[in-house]
């Protein structure tokens, strides 16, 4: 291509046939550039044709498997969002509606109220509220809850296991790669269909 | 205590028969005597699909309007405002996700894995701008792109780099294109998305390390013209590629060029190259010579620059990031598995296979640095060649690669100037909104 360049350079120097000679090397570049320009949008068309007609499946977005999840904390400090996208969701069906909750309380607290060295939760997110003797519900104020899961650890643990992580929807951006999935050490974020995008615990199921 | 011993034994029995019914709760959830209501679990849902289609209309009619505002209004003004418009949008408001820029991985993870599903509207976003820019060139630079945006806005004091410089680091984008779409086609990650430098200011949260690093790219911003379209943006690679050969481009002057050299500095971003006059030089042995060493030292740059890669790449396929993923790979028995793995259910259970996935991942990746290295070593000798052949040209010109349209040049060529002035002479009801 370049070395039309060179051509150009020696037909310049004759000046008599300069200018038609020049204009026949600007016509062949330009012919040139029209078949690259042919054969990229061909290649644009066969891509986009070819991955769009493979691609007119499901759309899929990020979720936690909640069976799968150690609550490592690192769901609370990978996300790409401040504060995480995933929060802690409580299967209501589920709960125990313990007084002594594992899941609220730090191990041996001084006493069963709502003070707040008494409470796991490390912004005190978890709603605790009577509902008649001796029970108790638990409520999850997702405007304070980081996703740090050391909730759903000690209800798993200790307790029925109704306090897990899930990826909110109405926060989650659907990174292209999940930062939370690239460092889960459990590979428990899979891609759930965006119709049906939780993953939630049930009473049917142990774990 | 014998009565203790039959109390378990019956809780026992029970929680044997009731076991598989009712799971195995430690503590069974209570029948309220006042009928409390147990709430439900809210369940948000993702955005939906209809509006992701409303991003791609919204880019396909920027597309329109930068193409149009660049090349037959040649309006700075109004390319300016389509710029804060994109910003606004594509930028603030869709906080960075999704853009073209990061596309590039997708398609480059959906044509090595057949599993992975590419959604519709990322296919859109990267099909495109590179449409467009075969048309007009690189308009989606111009008023489009969020990224290139953010570093326009803040341009105010433009210095022009050394041409030695702004030549070899224009090679970095070649580079990390192929390193991001070997990483991303072999799903170990997603490198562009990961250190994007701008993302952070769009969603206004993200880990310090990325701010700074934008924040130092802003500050660079401000005296040297868009320093990540320039030197790193991998899509702008492709941008690059496709507008060299656009069906219209933009031109300087709207006219005849006087070469009267008003232009040679207007352009920021160093896309400007200087008339070498009516009577081109003709080339002497010494350039031929250097053309022929340099198209025959092609195969062993090829050769050289794989096997290069190949000795760096060696630590890279050690690192955590690779081992995870190869990690990954092995427990779900397939080649990959992050992003793809499908809708798992609770209760599936993943195929363990036994064939090394793990083992796969890295031989692929070390074929991989093979073919990157060939990749960057063709890309130098390319650079190389094209520097060493005289070409002639007659008019000052925007370079067709390097021009991002954004139409600074304009406004300072004397024939623009005039054809304005004798637009508002003739029409003096438009008065000064004419661009």
């Amino acid at each position: 291509m370049r070395a039309a360049g060179g051509a150009v350079g020696q037909a310049g120097a004759r000046e008599g046939e300069a200018m038609t000679e020049q204009e026949k090397v600007v016509t062949r570049r330009e012919v040139l550039r029209g078949l690259w320009r042919g054969a990229g949008l061909l290649g644009l068309a066969g891509l986009g044709g070819w991955l769009g007609a493979r691609g007119r499946r499901q759309r899929l977005v990020w979720q936690i498997d909640p069976y799968k999840c150690t609550w490592c904390g690192k769901c609370a400090t990978h996300c790409v969002l401040e504060p995480s996208a995933v929060k802690c969701v409580h299967a209501y069906a589920m709960c125990g509606y313990c007084k002594l909750c594992t899941g609220y309380y730090v191990p041996e607290p001084l006493a069963l109220d709502t003070a707040a060295e008494n409470q796991l939760c490390p912004t005190g997110a978890i709603r605790r509220t009577f509902v008649e003797d001796p029970y108790y519900e638990y409520g999850i104020d997702e405007a304070l809850c980081i996703g740090c899961g050391k909730c759903g650890k000690g209800c798993t643990t200790f307790g029925n296991g109704s306090l897990f992580l899930q990826v909110r929807h109405d926060r989650c951006r659907n990174c292209n790669e999940c930062a939370i999935a690239a460092a889960c050490p459990s590979f428990a974020f899979v891609r759930a269909p965006a119709e049906e995008p939780y993953l939630l615990k049930t009473r049917f199921r142990a774990g | 205590m014998k009565q203790l011993h039959r109390v378990i034994v019956i809780a026992a029995a029970l929680g044997v028969l009731t076991g598989p019914a009712e799971g195995a709760e430690r503590f069974p959830p209570p029948d309220f005597e006042g009928g409390h209501q147990l709430p439900t679990t809210t369940t948000p849902l993702p955005r939906a699909t209809a509006l992701e289609y409303v991003d791609v209309a919204v880019l396909a009619g920027a597309l329109a309007l930068a193409a149009y505002l660049a090349l037959r209004r040649r309006s700075r003004r109004g390319l300016f405002i389509l710029t804060l418009f994109s910003l606004a949008y594509f930028g603030f408001w869709r906080r960075g996700c999704i853009c073209s820029v990061g596309s590039v991985q997708n398609v480059a993870l959906a044509l090595f894995e057949p599993g992975y599903v590419l959604p519709a509207s990322v296919l859109a976003f990267f099909v495109l701008p590179l449409a467009f820019a075969l048309a007009f060139g690189r308009v989606f630079c111009a008023g489009v792109c969020p990224l290139g945006a953010i570093q326009d806005v803040v341009l105010v004091r433009p210095i022009q780099l050394p041409a030695w410089l702004e030549h070899a680091l224009g090679l970095a984008p070649y580079a990390y294109l192929g390193l991001a779409v070997l990483l991303a086609a072999t799903d170990v990650m997603f490198p562009i998305c990961q250190y994007d430098p701008f993302v952070a200011f769009f969603r206004r949260s993200g880990e310090e390390t990325l701010l700074v690093l934008g924040a130092s790219f802003l500050v660079i911003s401000l005296f040297v013209g868009r320093p990540y379209c320039r030197f790193l943006c991998p899509y702008g690679v492709l941008l690059r590629l496709a507008s060299l050969v656009s069906w219209r481009r933009v031109t300087i002057t709207p006219a005849e060029c006087i070469r009267c050299r008003l232009c040679e500095q207007a352009c920021p971003f160093g896309a400007i190259r200087a008339a070498t006059g009516p009577a081109p030089r003709a080339p002497g042995r010494g350039d031929k010579v250097r053309l022929g060493l340099l198209l025959a030292a092609v195969p062993a740059a090829l050769v050289l620059g794989g096997w290069l890669v190949s000795r760096l790449g060696g630590p890279l396929t050690r690192t955590e990031m690779v081992n995870l993923a190869a990690e990954e790979a092995v427990r779900a028995g397939r080649q990959s598995a992050r992003i793809t793995s499908g809708t798992a259910q609770p209760g599936d259970k993943q195929p363990v296979q036994t064939g090394d996935a793990g083992a796969v991942l890295r031989s692929r990746l070390q074929g991989g640095m093979w073919v990157l290295g060939g990749f960057v070593g063709l890309v130098i000798m390319g650079k190389l060649i094209s520097l060493s052949v005289y070409r002639s040209r007659p008019d000052y010109e925007a370079e067709r690669g390097h021009c991002m349209a954004c139409g600074r040049c304009y406004a300072t060529c004397p024939i623009e100037l005039k054809r304005r002035s004798d637009r508002r002479r003739a029409d003096p009801e438009r008065g000064t909104r004419v661009p």
